[in-house]
């Protein structure tokens, strides 16, 4: 592994180790170029994974305050985690439950296609499908993604058996085991899956791809790697002429240390990326960095979510298996007559017996109804909404006026209100999903609230006009020409797609360019 | 918590208690310890007080096979929690103030409605997690609705039952794919 100086003014800093940071990371050492890796968490190890659900919750996720207002249920429900992110190395990739569709071209067109909303702040994204393809395809071989080239698809566990026999008796024709990072067959130098039913908790036999060990491994074996982990970002510097000069951040003994940077990738997840360049307000910047059109932190999505219960009287074991082997594409579409703008998968969704109560169902739910459920649990189905919703300037990150870290430092408020259109599509969507159940049989069917977000996305988005966003098509801070956005805050816009995919397509396709921009000494 | 072949000694501690109950006849516990009685020191919660929040909890998830001994894990998660959380403690003892000195021994329709009445205090929300946090996470929780959890170390659910569901039809080749079993290149 590389010792960078901390004076060494050419090293590029990649802010965060998961699906951008990690894949950037990688992407730029193995071209030669020295960057110092940033990460706020600890490094785990399929030894040290945890396999019990609390635990593994814990030493994965980041669990630090944040706080949440605005209209939406996530703060009545899930007062202490309004967005379920990592704090490890390897970031998301490490609890990701594989899911790695494409966004839908006439998504990447969302304001064009969906029209004048009022009430959001939809754009089209300033990068053509058909690039954006390209790297699809890229990112699809690199991670291994099941029935994509060649590879083959999940076999049907007792789960998708329901989903699958439910949703073609209510009309679905495009339902399959989905596209999964998760290896069907040994291949990329792991295991095939085998069925654990464990893939929150972090894979013990690293059959789903994570950055944790893949791209960072590989990134170290170039030699031009320096990571530092348990390392908290909390500040980016800039010179006087606007470019950014280097980081701040806290140590693993929680003293402040500063690394200087030619370059400077953020990757800390749509929540703390925003926070971060919040925090580091300046004179030049009194807002926030790259905060000149006072973009910085709205939009921000987080998918409409939210599942759906069914209770049969026959075994099922839905525990038993990979978590989300089973999706269905029907409804990713653009179609008015359903009610709203744009669309939602339907995705087979098991939770281990701890989360079930916690993250399954409205806190208004309790007594019988709730037991009833829980009863049930081996003979439970389950799927989750992932739908498309819309951005609005409003629905945005802050600092908090009255939480700090224990660094001090001010926590990211998630501010919410939910758009009508999101809530007309959750309603499709579950109704949809508790007709499926009752066509297999179903007893009972409950559904939850929106949950916690683990898609955060668009706080720092890409924009063809700055007035519209932070970032250009290649993920440069429209202000500030050596910041780069590396996570899922540059999308344009949510689509109706599981994001990691995406992300890592972005980060393969920003690498080049910061490659050729490097050697062409633009930056 | 321990499981006793007679009753304990009670151990005085500054405004703890012990709470102690039978475990159920032929139940998963009573065929593996050594006598019927449990017994839960508790170090905050004093007796009356750990036999309502056992009831409160108990009405929040109402599982009528499921033991008192599993409810007495959350009455034993929530009196660690207050020990060391003063704020917590004040919820929790006011919070169970407001109920009913028989509370335990009234009717479920009347504890619901007794709760019903305080569900959008601090003392309910701090219960209602408490009580779904914890009331899952043991072996006899586990054994009793059906989760075999960890699977790592019996290799999986690949060969132990994850398609081994016959109750409907099984689904074509081009919508999943083929089993594969030879897990290692």
């Amino acid at each position: 592994m590389a010792q960078i100086a901390q004076h060494d003014s050419n090293a590029v800093v990649v802010i965060g180790s998961g699906a951008g940071g990690g894949t950037l990371a990688h992407e730029l050492t193995r071209r030669g170029i020295k960057v110092v890796l940033l990460e706020a968490g600890a490094r785990q190890s399929l030894a040290s994974f945890s396999q019990n659900p609390g635990e593994a919750f814990v030493q994965l996720t980041w669990l630090e305050p944040r706080t949440a207002s605005g209209s939406w249920t996530v703060p009545e429900d899930y007062p202490g985690l309004p967005s379920w992110t990592a704090k490890t190395l390897g970031g998301t990739t490490v609890h990701w439950t594989g899911a790695a569709p494409r966004i839908r071209p006439w998504e990447v067109r969302a304001r064009t296609t969906y029209g004048d909303v009022p009430g959001t702040s939809l754009i089209d994204w300033p990068i053509e499908y058909a690039e954006l393809e390209h790297y699809y395809e890229l990112a699809e071989r690199r991670m291994v993604v099941s029935r994509r080239h060649g590879n083959p698809g999940f076999p049907a566990s007792n789960h998708f058996k329901v989903m699958y026999n439910g949703a073609r008796r209510i009309g679905y024709r495009q339902v399959h085991t989905g596209y999964l990072a998760i290896n069907t067959r040994p291949a990329d130098n792991r295991a095939m899956c085998i069925q654990q039913g464990f893939c929150v908790q972090g894979c013990k036999i690293a059959a789903k791809w994570s950055t944790l060990y893949t791209e960072i491994p590989r990134a170290e074996d170039t030699g031009n790697l320096d990571l530092r982990v348990a390392s908290r970002a909390v500040r980016i510097e800039h010179g006087r002429d606007g470019r950014v000069t280097g980081v701040v951040y806290r140590d693993p003994q929680g003293v402040e240390q500063r690394q200087a940077a030619r370059i400077v990738c953020l990757a800390c997840n749509s929540v703390e990326t925003a926070r971060l360049l919040l925090l580091s307000e300046s004179a030049r910047f009194p807002h926030g960095l790259a905060n000149s059109t006072d973009q910085v932190g709205r939009n921000y999505c987080r998918h409409v979510a939210g599942f759906i219960w069914g209770a049969f009287d026959k075994p099922i074991h839905f525990y038993r298996g990979t978590t989300l082997a089973g999706i269905i594409e029907d409804e990713t579409r653009h179609d008015t007559t359903r009610g709203f703008a744009g669309g939602y998968h339907l995705e087979l969704a098991a939770l281990d017996l701890p989360s079930l109560p916690l993250a399954g169902f409205p806190c208004t739910m309790w007594g019988r109804d709730l037991a009833y459920f829980m009863d049930h649990y081996a003979s439970l189905a389950g799927m989750l909404v992932n739908g498309e919703d819309l951005p609005r300037a409003t629905n945005r990150i802050t600092l908090s006026p009255s939480v700090k870290d224990a660094f001090g430092l001010p926590v990211a408020n998630i501010h919410v209100d939910e758009h009508a259109n999101d809530a007309a599509m959750r309603a499709h969507a579950q109704k949809q999903g508790k007709a499926l159940y009752e066509s297999v049989g179903a007893l009972r069917t409950a559904t939850s609230r929106q949950t916690p977000a683990t898609h955060n996305m668009c706080t720092a988005r890409m924009s063809r006009n700055p007035r519209d966003g932070v970032a250009d098509a290649h993920g440069r801070a429209h202000d500030v020409p050596n910041l780069f956005l590396s996570d899922g805050s540059a999308l344009s816009t949510p689509g109706s797609a599981n994001p990691t995919l995406t992300i890592v397509a972005l980060a393969l396709r920003q690498a080049e360019h910061i490659a050729r921009e490097m050697s062409a000494r633009n930056i | 918590m321990n499981i006793h072949g007679s009753l304990p000694r009670r151990d005085f501690l500054a405004g703890g208690g012990v709470l102690y109950g039978l475990l159920l006849a032929g139940g998963p516990l009573s065929l593996l310890a050594p006598g019927r009685v449990w017994a839960l020191e508790m170090k905050v919660l004093t007796p009356p007080q750990g036999a309502k929040l056992l009831s409160v909890a108990r009405t929040i998830a109402p599982h009528d096979g499921l033991e008192d001994a599993a409810y007495a894990l959350v009455v034993k998660a929530v009196d660690e929690a207050c020990a060391g959380d003063a704020a917590l403690r004040e919820t929790i003892h006011s919070g169970l103030e407001l109920l009913a000195v028989d509370f335990a021994a009234r009717s479920e329709a009347q504890r619901v409605e007794a709760l019903r009445s305080v569900e959008h205090t601090d003392f309910f929300r701090q219960a209602r997690a408490r009580t779904l946090g914890n009331l899952y996470t043991s072996a006899l929780a586990y054994a009793h609705f059906g989760y075999e959890g960890e699977a790592f170390s019996k290799g999986g659910y690949l060969s132990r039952g994850f398609n081994d569901l016959k109750w409907l039809p099984e689904v074509p080749l081009e919508d999943s794919g083929p089993l594969v079993t030879q897990t290692t290149a």
